[in-house]
């Protein structure tokens, strides 16, 4: 289905380097909706972007934290509260006993927490972007670096904008179609 | 656009040739020949020699591990050679096998991850798929060694109308959640290292239904710097947490006999033991897929030979860990003065039984090793096959030394017996080699065999600060 709304535009660059600078005029230029595509993690282009420290590293801290207490309450439920268990004349409950149990899970929860937090705030996994129907954007997996600024930004202009893409040296300038 | 690189110039800003480190990828390749390069393998057709390997190790997995499972299923343990007072046997020590092959995969994938070694991107991948297929077998066995296996589930802390639940003190419990955790962590590690290779392959493909699995597998990863952003993050987490897990998973199984009474066992150094042990074993079986699939794979000048040797280098620190343990461990039977450590450690290597596998251990673990000294040696990819191999069977002998070696010969003569495996632990042991190799050649042929992403951003090309990664002058 096709239909006129646009979602940006899109330019491609040759290299890390020339993407990294590119990023670096368009972020002067006062936009703030767009955002780059790579084939691998450019070192540097989160601080162009504004991008604070990631929030998976928390998702994964509550994920293990809650994992770890979560074992300790059940060990005391199951071994002192709801059938009391006398191993070797020692004591029903004592929290060091749970440690081992409580830390191999909290690398469970930690570990899943990493995963799903990286999901969640990704938006994975979906099954649609408007980029994805874009030919050309086939190469951003593999050698090209692109640059899409967003048709929401305010300040996106189909002419000017392009203009800006053409002068820091983008190629193969195009629209992207917002699809259904 | 990217000015145009004076290689000249480059020349004369580069350290000596002495100084400078190896490039990552031979032949300085661009982004895009590298792209093709390392995802040729899993769209070209199905090579010859794939299904020559295939073909028995698809019948060990289908055929005779069934069978083996089945039959012990339904009649018992007594099917195999486990009798009073060897209770343990081929079962436990291919277990701690399975479980030590998985480490070295985690070390080299997350561990070197940590420390930034450049050069495990190309072979991160290959290992962490060798931890996922084994420590699936090593998680079958203690699952059917219980005897009724139907019950498994008691093991897991769930409600039932018996209102029992698992005795949350015991080593062999915490076994339970730590090859589970350690199961799931590295299949949740190593899936989401593909994600991004999964896109790569998205847009390569080429017929309608590759596009759409693996748009499915990729999960409309796009590669913007936000999801790399969180995707970097997510990684470096799941990096720390894979390498506590080397040091906890071997180190419980090592609780499994340290916390027993019996001479042999009742050592404070197995936890240490067993995680080295594993290392050490499982870059052996490393050497061994490296050396062969670099060939197979084509793949000669991404897998280069120096990455090769760094293998071998780090197999024979492990390897000396380990050499020195036993000597530790030797030493602790003579000074506690106790005759009957004494006595199990003499019988170790001079007793009537199982002595061949004692010598089996010093003469693999500890000689073979030390050929890796050797620049020559560790250069010669045969031989880094064959010593790869020799390890994996002198670290089996261990297990069956510390296994069977306490257990056959206790403290009261009258309990001593002998241990003989049957075919159905042979069977076993075959089906499962089976079918880690036919997991792993599907891993092979199917799946990116190498990090496809992490790769390129090892190159010069993918830095953005170098002049090859279009770098500007006076720039970044």
């Amino acid at each position: 289905m096709k239909n006129d709304k646009v979602y940006g535009l899109m330019a491609e660059f040759d290299s890390p380097g020339a993407l990294l600078g590119a990023a670096e005029k368009i972020r002067d230029n006062g936009y703030h909706r767009w955002e780059a595509f790579t084939p691998f993690p450019i070192h540097g282009l989160d601080k162009v972007l504004g991008y604070k420290n990631s929030l998976v590293g928390w998702v994964s801290l509550a994920l293990g934290a809650g994992a770890f207490f979560s074992v300790v309450g059940l060990i005391w439920f199951a071994n002192d509260f709801d059938y009391p268990l006398i191993v070797g004349g020692k004591p029903m409950f004592s929290p060091p006993m749970t440690f081992v149990p409580a830390y191999i899970l909290m690398i469970m929860g930690a570990a899943l927490g990493a995963l799903l937090g990286m999901f969640g705030i990704n938006q994975l996994p979906r099954l649609h972007h408007p980029l994805l129907f874009k030919k050309r954007f086939e190469l951003a997996s593999r050698d090209k670096f692109v640059i899409v600024i967003g048709a929401t930004d305010e300040k996106f202009c189909a002419t000017e904008t392009r203009k800006l893409l053409e002068t820091i040296g983008g190629a193969n300038i195009g629209i992207v179609e917002e699809r259904e | 656009m990217a000015e145009s690189v004076n290689i000249e110039e480059l020349k004369k800003l580069a350290p000596p040739a002495e100084l400078r480190r190896a490039p990552v990828i031979e032949g300085n390749q661009g982004l895009g020949w590298l792209t093709d390069k390392l995802s040729a393998f899993a769209e070209a057709k199905v090579p010859l020699w794939w299904w020559i390997l295939f073909v028995p190790a698809a019948f060990a997995a289908m055929v005779i591990f069934p069978t083996c499972l089945f039959y012990q299923v339904f009649t018992g343990v007594g099917v195999w050679g486990n009798n009073h007072p060897d209770m343990w046997g081929w079962d436990i020590v291919n277990f701690i096998w399975w479980v030590g092959v998985a480490h070295a995969g985690t070390l080299i994938s997350a561990m070197l991850f940590l420390t930034r070694q450049h050069w495990r991107t190309t072979i991160g991948r290959m290992a962490e798929a060798m931890t996922v297929f084994s420590v699936a077998m090593a998680g079958l066995y203690p699952a059917i060694h219980v005897g009724r296996a139907w019950f498994d589930w008691f093991m897991f802390p769930i409600p039932n109308s018996n209102g029992n639940w698992p005795q949350f003190k015991s080593p062999l419990m915490w076994d339970v959640f730590a090859v589970n955790t350690y199961l799931m962590v590295s299949s949740l590690f190593w899936f989401m290292g593909m994600i991004p290779d999964f896109a790569v392959l998205r847009d390569r493909a080429t017929t309608r239904i590759r596009r759409t699995i693996f748009s499915l597998l990729a999960m409309g990863w796009t590669g913007s710097a936000w999801q790399w952003h969180n995707y970097e993050k997510a990684y470096v987490v799941l990096c720390g947490l894979c390498t506590l897990l080397v040091f906890t998973v071997s180190s419980i199984v090592g609780l499994d006999f340290c916390t027993s009474q019996l001479a042999g066992w009742h050592a404070t150094i197995f936890p240490l033991y067993f995680v080295i042990g594993a290392v050490f074993c499982g870059f052996g079986m490393m050497l061994v897929l490296l050396t062969s699939l670099r060939k197979l794979c084509g793949l000669e000048s991404i897998i280069t030979r120096s990455h090769i040797d760094k293998v071998a280098k780090l197999t024979l620190v492990s390897g000396l860990i380990i050499d020195y343990i036993y000597l530790m461990e030797i030493f602790i039977a003579w000074y506690s003065g106790d005759p009957y450590e004494r006595w199990v450690f003499g019988h170790r290597f001079f007793g009537q039984s199982y002595w061949y596998f004692g010598w089996m251990l010093i003469g693999i673990n500890v000689c073979v090793t030390q050929l890796l000294w050797s620049k020559k040696i560790r250069s010669n990819l045969a031989a880094l096959f064959v010593i790869g191999l020799l390890i994996n069977v002198g670290m089996w002998s261990e297990r069956f030394v510390i296994v069977v070696g306490s257990l056959y010969q206790d403290f009261l003569p009258a309990n001593w017996g002998k241990y003989h495996p049957t075919m159905w632990d042979v069977g076993l042991y075959v089906g499962t080699l089976g079918a880690f190799f036919m997991l792993y050649l599907l891993f092979v042929k199917f799946l990116p065999v190498i990090a496809i992403s992490e790769v390129k951003g090892a190159t010069p090309q993918g830095d953005p600060h170098h002049p090859l990664g279009g770098a500007q002058k006076g720039g970044h």
